[in-house]
């Protein structure tokens, strides 16, 4: 089993400076801080479960940049009914990805449900263009490096350790400064 | 006189807003209908009101003006997502809610009086700017609102009752 450090610096690995990248409530924010704090991450310190609705919207309107939206299994099981919605719309420039580590770690490690169910499962049935499990470093590299381009929406649920949370930073900008830095990235339509 | 479709989106096309998501409400009657298949307008069909403002919060980074279209019953479903991300992070949506339930019992069904009696109450107690649209004062009404919600940087929302709308 991979740390959702391992997963996320392998995601970064594939991240162009164009992407736009998402990061769900709690631990999954801070950690991408810590590992790759960039302007075009925007950090969700609020509203768990409401991060892929923002990405599918963002998706849609700014069609010509690859929105990746870094979720957990917690967030993504709280706001369920956007996977169809994502999956109807159909944005080919988004990738949805689960860090799935079967718990609400931000708040002492609680089992999440998702032990018992297959998120990918649920992708594949809303109609995701893809939808895979994946539980390794090259698993992540290989899925990622695999789409060349192809149309979305993807989505891959990386099975993660519930590790220990210790020494991670939370994210030191403040709201506005996140949204501010983030809009500045995001391709205006003409 | 009511406000048709027709002049209700033509004036908020006119201000810029050309991207909606929902949830429909009959209070809107076929004015909903009208605004799905608008060639001029992009609606997102969302599955829930938090989904829609979520959504509509998206499309404002990418320099589009968006509306989300609920019914008052929702306003329950995004008062966390107004204090812990619209508000929060300062991002300017219009809300256009449906009153269900204004004025009271024996008005509408009982499962909107309570909302009914407290939807404005609701935007208030948030400090967020609110119009009740009456048939002769949509321009201005939407005025209002688009000057605070500029201003502040903030959701704003246009409540609109039975009948006022056709």
């Amino acid at each position: 089993m991979i740390t959702r450090h391992q997963a996320i610096e392998t995601i970064f690995d594939d991240v162009a400076d164009s992407d736009l990248v998402l990061c769900a409530t709690g631990m999954i924010s801070r950690e991408a801080f810590g590992v790759h704090d960039r302007p075009s991450n925007f950090y969700m310190i609020g509203s768990m479960g409401l991060l892929s609705s923002f990405g599918l919207g963002l998706a849609l309107m700014s069609p010509g940049q690859r929105v990746i939206i870094l979720d957990g299994d917690g967030s993504v099981l709280m706001g369920l009914g956007t996977l169809p919605l994502i999956a109807t719309e159909a944005p080919p420039n988004l990738l949805h990805i689960v860090l799935d580590n079967e718990a609400y770690q931000s708040t002492g490690g609680q089992p999440c449900i998702s032990a018992n169910v297959s998120i990918a499962d649920i992708g594949k049935a809303s109609g995701y263009a893809s939808s895979i499990e994946v539980n390794s470093v090259d698993g992540i590299r290989s899925t990622m490096a695999g789409f060349q381009g192809a149309n979305g929406p993807h989505l891959i649920v990386a099975k993660v350790e519930n590790g220990p949370v210790e020494h991670i930073a939370r994210v030191s900008h403040s709201p506005t400064e996140i949204r501010d830095r983030f809009n500045d990235q995001v391709q205006v339509l003409s | 006189m009511t406000i048709d479709a027709q002049s209700f989106w033509g004036a908020l096309k006119t201000r810029g807003y050309t991207f909606f998501t929902g949830v429909p409400d009959s209070t809107f009657g076929p004015a909903y209908t009208a605004m799905m298949d608008d060639p001029e307008i992009r609606y997102v069909p969302a599955v829930r009101e938090d989904v829609a403002l979520g959504v509509a919060s998206g499309a404002y980074f990418a320099g589009t003006k968006a509306g989300v279209v609920i019914q008052n019953s929702g306003v329950g479903n995004i008062i966390n997502t107004l204090t812990s991300f619209s508000l929060m992070y300062k991002i300017p949506v219009l809300l256009i809610v449906g009153w269900r339930g204004y004025g009271g019992p024996p008005n509408d069904a009982p499962e909107h009086w309570i909302m009914g009696a407290k939807t404005a109450d609701m935007f208030s107690m948030l400090e967020m700017p609110y119009e009740v649209l009456d048939e002769d004062g949509l321009d201005q009404s939407l005025e209002r609102l688009d000057d605070q919600m500029t201003e502040q940087s903030i959701p704003g929302a246009l409540l609109v009752r039975a009948g006022v709308l056709s």
